[in-house]
């Protein structure tokens, strides 16, 4: 009860302090330009298909998620690249050499990002459990403080808060190529036992996967980039594949709420497979008002 | 409280963004911008603590004396170099800054990325090793592209390129949008988690 108060406080200030900058900003004079074209709208009538779409996506999350709650058993099909990760970790521990986690090259705004630093906290509890060091490069500093929070609570999880090393949370530069050579350094020099590629990943994501498979690292990548996941299902033993990043989280962790929102997305997918093919269907018919009605100016 | 007002902010400045995808209104979206302008400044400011790892990663390095001692002294003096020029001088066309960051800079990242062609090559060879059924298909369908897209595939047969236009733009593109599909609903499904606060593993365990 006192937690509840306390959240209802912090929501009123925050909501206040929102509010009382946004009526500052409101009432600044706007530049000259924007006057001209200044928009009184409080919604855009172009959108509405994607705000109903996002609606329906909304409610089958979160009417799975309050399904999840009551008990209902929600089945979540093997995922073999992250069953791999405990192996991963398991062998890095017998080699004792450490760990390798890459979280891609993109800012926190980068969805992907945010998934793979959840990964991080999963990945950061198991390693914290077999006392293995776990190296992790950072491109962008604002990664930085983030990655060291995941790590550091998941080793808290693990009830081993004093294993963390923060110097193995390692910015290396924001360049990306020379984040990748930095990281070459790294597998060449340590020698990690595994190499986990999780995230955002570009024109570096061969780089790393070549090198990785040169030193004979067990190797497991996941990205939603799909020009890069060619390179990485060639050059590593395991990939996760688009989705099967950001089911990483429910995956490893088998909380009831998250496993709802897995299932929520899921249904949420069979209703696009549906509409493709009602689509295809219709537009075989010369009918176009259904493919028109997904357009988004 | 170490969670609830992390939370609350991410609930809040979620929602908010949310809300500015579907409200046009100017005042609205000024706010948002103003918002996003803090973040810029939020990043540059996080600039120093990517400075004080670096820093402090590579001096405890060099004092416990290890074997690439050497490396990490010409890192850290070239981060001061660098950071010296660029402030006593300035960054802009001429500068010593300009100078290195072209000289040395430049051609080091263009020889990681010509490192890319040698990788192909390898990793290709392993792809294109017929192991199995799967294997087969993307080794011999890989060879028609190829051969599509280059003058001997038409000598061949003149609707070569048309068929390899083909693989590309139909079965290959219905994989990758079923992926994309796949990824956008995960990425909404992950925003959601978050905004609302059912993921919280970033932020500790309960």
């Amino acid at each position: 009860m006192r937690t509840l108060s306390k959240t209802k406080i912090w929501s009123l200030v925050c909501i206040l302090v929102l509010i009382s900058l946004g009526l500052a900003i409101a009432q600044e004079p706007a530049p000259a330009q924007t006057q001209s074209t200044s928009d009184s709208r409080w919604f855009d009538d172009n959108r509405w298909n994607v705000f109903l779409t996002l609606v329906i996506i909304f409610f089958l999350i979160i009417y799975f998620i309050e399904k999840a709650k009551k008990g209902k058993n929600l089945f979540v099909r093997r995922i073999a690249g992250l069953d791999a990760i405990e192996e991963a970790v398991g062998r890095a521990t017998e080699m004792g050499k450490p760990i390798l986690y890459v979280p891609g090259i993109d800012d926190m705004n980068n969805i992907q990002t945010v998934a793979s630093m959840i990964i991080l906290g999963n990945v950061a509890r198991t390693v914290a459990q077999y006392d293995t060091p776990l190296i992790v490069p950072i491109r962008l500093p604002f990664v930085l403080p983030v990655a060291e929070e995941s790590v550091k609570q998941g080793y808290m999880a693990a009830g081993r808060p004093e294993a963390f090393q923060k110097d193995n949370i390692r910015f290396i530069s924001d360049e990306q190529f020379a984040y990748a050579a930095g990281i070459n350094g790294i597998m060449l020099r340590e020698r990690p036992a595994a190499n986990l590629f999780l995230g955002s990943f570009f024109a570096e994501s061969l780089v790393l996967a070549e090198t990785g498979f040169s030193t004979g690292a067990i190797q497991v990548a996941g990205t939603a980039n799909i020009h890069q996941l060619p390179f990485f299902v060639v050059a590593c033993d395991y990939t996760l594949i688009g989705e099967e990043l950001f089911a990483a989280s429910a995956y490893l962790s088998r909380e009831p709420k998250l496993l709802g929102a897995l299932k929520g997305s899921d249904y949420a997918k069979g209703i696009i497979l549906a509409a493709l093919i009602l689509g295809a269907i219709l537009i075989s018919f010369n009918v176009e008002w259904f493919k028109d009605w997904f357009f988004v100016e | 409280m170490r969670k609830e007002v992390p939370l609350i902010i991410t609930f809040l400045a979620g929602a908010f963004f949310i809300a500015d995808y579907f409200v046009p209104h100017t005042g609205f979206s000024h706010i948002a911008e103003t918002i996003n302008g803090w973040t810029i400044i939020v990043i540059t400011f996080a600039y120093v603590l990517g400075v004080a790892n670096v820093t402090r990663v590579n001096l405890d390095y060099i004092q416990r004396k290890g074997k690439d001692t050497p490396y990490k002294i010409i890192l850290l003096i070239c981060l001061l170099f660098m950071m010296t020029v660029g402030i006593v001088w300035g960054i802009a066309e001429g500068t010593i800054f300009d100078w290195f960051f072209i000289n040395i800079y430049v051609p080091m990242q263009s020889m990681m990325f010509a490192l890319l062609a040698f990788y192909i090559a390898s990793a290709a060879f392993r792809a294109f090793r017929i192991r199995s059924t799967q294997a087969a298909l993307l080794a011999i369908t890989a060879v028609l592209v190829m051969i599509g897209r280059v003058p001997i595939g038409e000598a061949i047969w003149k609707d070569f390129s048309n068929f390899a236009e083909w693989i590309m733009n139909v079965p290959q593109l219905a994989g990758k949008r079923a992926i994309l599909i796949g990824a956008a609903l995960g990425a909404i499904s992950t925003g959601l988690k978050v905004i609302v606060g059912l993921e919280r593993t970033h932020l500790g365990a309960d």
